[in-house]
């Protein structure tokens, strides 16, 4: 051990050490440092006593107030539970059109719809509703299936094309992919399609296409392209258009056929929550 | 046999005269900048008790701030049903804050970002006049630290008698005084951190809920955590805080000039100090017989005659020791006073003293702090009592419709300031719309009446539908809410998105 050597200006002990003339201080710690630097490993001894702390092979240290996350969990998810149950029993037993009028019901409805459409519906339809190319819009007033708060519960519930036996189910044809019309004939349908919707046409591919449209499309599309609900067929007159209203976007469609998939929520969402939901989209501006 | 009284045997606290009748007091600057190194552990300071003008006042002025501090949270207000009858409650469940007749919601935070505006003008301005006044009088530092001291005083007598104890070996009765001070202490700091919580809460049910247990675990804690800090910066603490952890004497130091109102000790009357006898005369020597009286007082533990100090809270105490020893020297009082350092280099040069109070720095802060408080005075009395915000849907921008034309989504926040309920009417203007609707209450033609409840906010949602011809020319809106009855109106322009390409 080497000799103590204590610097005349400050009297503390110098480390021993020396570069260059110069000596490092040995300065003892500040005593409230160290204060709290022994009161943490107290508080550390009492934490292993109180709480859970070691962990064994199989199990581990519960502690004394054997705490655990999981059960505060579960009793604030029930606590919760307790506390929204008037209403969400009231939710269940309000008739859709009974839950507008009520302004206290409708703005749980709201709330509880809102939070399972950012779970649920966001990655297909959008966090406002406003749909993608395939996905539709449902803030607008065009709705495949029907707007009505009957209807969008409906829709959620057994889904579109889903694994419901009650699925709401219609496909339409590929023409061109699957040869049920000659590649010219789908031309001229793209023609007669955008002419349904008001837009500058080819005449003559348009006259061309008369009779291949009530042959082929009407039973969905209407003699007049207006669509029908039943099968959710879209209404080809108007200016929304869920895969594109550019030529080659309606050729495509033609073409291929494309037919998007919602699934059934009934079984996976309580009756409440899709109640709620369909609350929550039908006030997103474009309810019926 | 006789005993000689030399300086090492005489009563620790008392040195050899310093003129007739006017002992020396051993007293150290401990905090002068001459004895404090940079690292130094506390030197414990044991004011003597001053009597005189200044101590009175700060007796009275701790009697005041300590009246309104405690008495604040009890005093009632009504204002009627369904409010809190607290005259002043920061009532953070509910997110408003009352004052007297003054209420004021989270969006108007600004009121208190005013006040403390006003509060550091004010601070300012008193400060180029008076000096620290506020430290000395006011701050709340201050005023427990003195009513620490004062219980200290209390239990373990003045000045020479607390120095003996704490040298003292440890007996019965000295562990007696000290755990009865320390109680005393500790009674005072729960009591200011009980009070502290009244104010955020209404001051009789807390107090029941805190005596029976009741109460939230953050009251408790509140209590607990402010009990603690007095306590530590009233009890032991003390000057530290000012010198070392208050900004304010750092940044006092650039709002003060030499034309400010300070504690001064005249060296242009005091000097040549020193000792005085019986009978010597006072020509060629000045009116400072160094007796140490002033130290021996300071709370801080410096020396007022080293001049302008940052440790300085400008309290007075000096003065009245010095007062007090004059008189009895026979010499005129205010060797140190409130004085300038401008007029002590005067009286050096042989000039006659000025009080220049109207100086371009005084003119500057009076005239901020008369703007801030007209403007605040005029904000407050015209503010409205409703009032509306728009916030217009960004997903999605805008919904186009099957024939064309286009809707925009508004969520409005109605809020209604008044103490009673109020049937609004919210107008639409500004736009030729198709239509105007408001989920669950139907249509907007041209206006609908909605029910606010009192000091409320009702969120509702508008959509604005425009028919495909009338896009071109639609970019804009304004909504208007109002108050028929008593005729209040406000207006909020919102845009208008007619969709792409429009």
């Amino acid at each position: 051990m080497s000799r103590k050597e204590i610097d005349q200006v400050t009297g503390t002990e110098t480390t021993g050490h020396e570069w260059d003339g110069i000596k490092e201080l040995d300065t003892p710690m500040p005593r409230w440092w160290l204060g709290i630097f022994w009161a943490t490993i107290i508080w550390a001894i009492g934490y292993w006593v109180v709480y859970p702390a070691w962990p064994g092979i199989t199990s581990y240290t519960h502690g004394i107030l054997d705490h655990s996350q999981r059960d505060e969990v579960t009793a604030n998810v029930a606590s919760l539970k307790a506390a929204r149950a008037g209403r969400e029993t009231a939710l269940a037993k309000a008739s859709l059109t009974d839950i507008q009028k009520n302004p206290d019901l409708l703005q749980f409805a709201m709330a509880e719809g809102k939070t399972a459409f950012g779970d649920n519906c966001v990655p297909c339809h959008g966090a406002g509703g406003q749909g993608a190319h395939g996905y539709p819009n449902l803030n607008d007033d065009v709705w495949l299936w029907g707007g009505k708060l009957s209807d969008i519960e409906h829709t959620i519930t057994v889904g579109v094309r889903s694994t419901s036996p009650q699925t709401r189910e219609s496909q339409m044809p590929a023409f061109g992919r699957d040869a049920i019309l000659k590649p010219a004939q789908v031309d001229d349908l793209v023609e007669y399609v955008a002419h349904l919707s008001g837009r500058p046409a080819d005449g003559r591919a348009v006259r061309r296409a008369t009779q291949l449209f009530a042959d082929n499309c009407a039973t969905c599309h209407g003699a007049e392209g207006k669509g029908n609900r039943a099968v959710g067929a879209p209404n080809l007159t108007d200016n929304e258009w869920e895969y594109g209203s550019a030529r080659d976007d309606i050729h495509d469609q033609i073409w291929n056929g494309h037919g998007g998939v919602m699934p059934t929520w009934g079984g996976r969402l309580s009756p409440e929550e899709i109640k709620a939901l369909a609350v929550y989209v039908h006030n997103l501006g474009g309810g019926e | 046999m006789h005993t000689v009284i030399s300086r090492d045997k005489r009563p620790a606290g008392v040195g050899p005269m310093a003129a007739e009748g006017v002992d020396r007091s051993d007293a150290q600057a401990t905090n002068s900048a001459a004895n404090r190194k940079l690292y130094k552990s506390r030197v414990p300071i044991y004011p003597k008790e001053a009597q005189g003008q200044y101590r009175s006042f700060k007796w009275a002025m701790m009697a005041i701030t300590l009246t309104i501090y405690y008495l604040t949270p009890w005093l009632r207000w009504n204002r009627g049903a369904g409010a809190p009858n607290q005259a002043v409650l920061v009532d953070l469940a509910h997110e408003r804050f009352y004052f007297f007749f003054i209420e004021i919601w989270p969006q108007e935070v600004y009121y208190i970002t005013g006040l403390l505006i006003l509060s550091a003008v004010a601070l300012f301005l008193v400060n180029a006049l008076f000096g620290r006044l506020w430290c000395g009088y006011s701050c709340p530092q201050t005023v427990w630290t003195d009513l620490f001291i004062w219980v200290e005083t209390r239990i373990e007598g003045d000045r020479n008698a607390r120095a003996r104890l704490a040298a003292a070996p440890w007996t019965v009765s000295k562990l007696a005084k000290r755990v009865s001070k320390h109680s005393i202490w500790l009674l005072f700091a729960v009591a200011t951190g009980g009070a502290w919580v009244f104010y955020y809460n209404d001051a009789p049910t807390l107090l029941h809920q805190l005596l029976t247990g009741t109460a939230s675990y953050s009251n408790y804690f509140a209590v607990a955590g402010l009990a603690f800090t007095t306590y530590a910066f009233g009890g032991l603490m003390r000057e530290q805080v000012c010198t070392y952890m208050c900004p304010w004497p750092r940044i006092q130091a650039a709002m003060t000039d030499s034309e400010a109102l300070c504690v001064t000790y005249r060296r242009d009357r005091g000097e040549p100090r020193g000792a005085h006898k019986k009978g010597d005369s006072w020509e060629g020597r000045g009116s400072c017989i160094d007796c140490n009286q002033c130290v021996a007082v300071c709370p801080m533990g410096i020396n007022i005659r080293d001049g302008a100090q940052l440790e300085c809270i400008n309290c007075g105490l000096c003065i009245d020791a010095c007062d007090d020893v004059m008189g009895k020297i026979g010499q005129p009082k205010r060797l140190i006073a409130y004085d300038t350092e401008a007029n002590v280099l005067r009286r050096l040069h042989g000039e006659a003293p000025r009080y220049r109070f109207v100086r371009p720095r005084t003119i500057l802060y009076a005239g901020v702090l008369a703007g801030v408080s007209a403007v605040m005075l005029l904000t407050l009395t015209t503010r409205h009592t409703l009032d509306l915000d728009v916030m217009r849907d960004r997903n999605p921008d805008y919904v186009q419709l099957a024939d064309g034309a286009v809707r925009n989504a508004y969520t409005l926040k109605l809020m209604n300031r008044h103490g009673q309920a109020r049937t609004l009417r919210l107008e639409v203007s500004g736009i030729k719309a198709r239509q105007v609707r408001l989920i669950g209450d139907g249509e907007i033609k041209p206006s609908v009446r909605l029910r606010v409840d009192a000091d409320k906010v009702r969120t509702v949602r508008v959509l604005v539908t425009v028919a495909p011809q009338d896009l071109a020319a639609s970019h804009g809106l304004t909504f208007a809410l109002a108050d028929d009855a008593i005729g209040e109106k406000r207006g909020v322009d919102a845009i208008f998105v007619p969709g792409a390409g429009k």
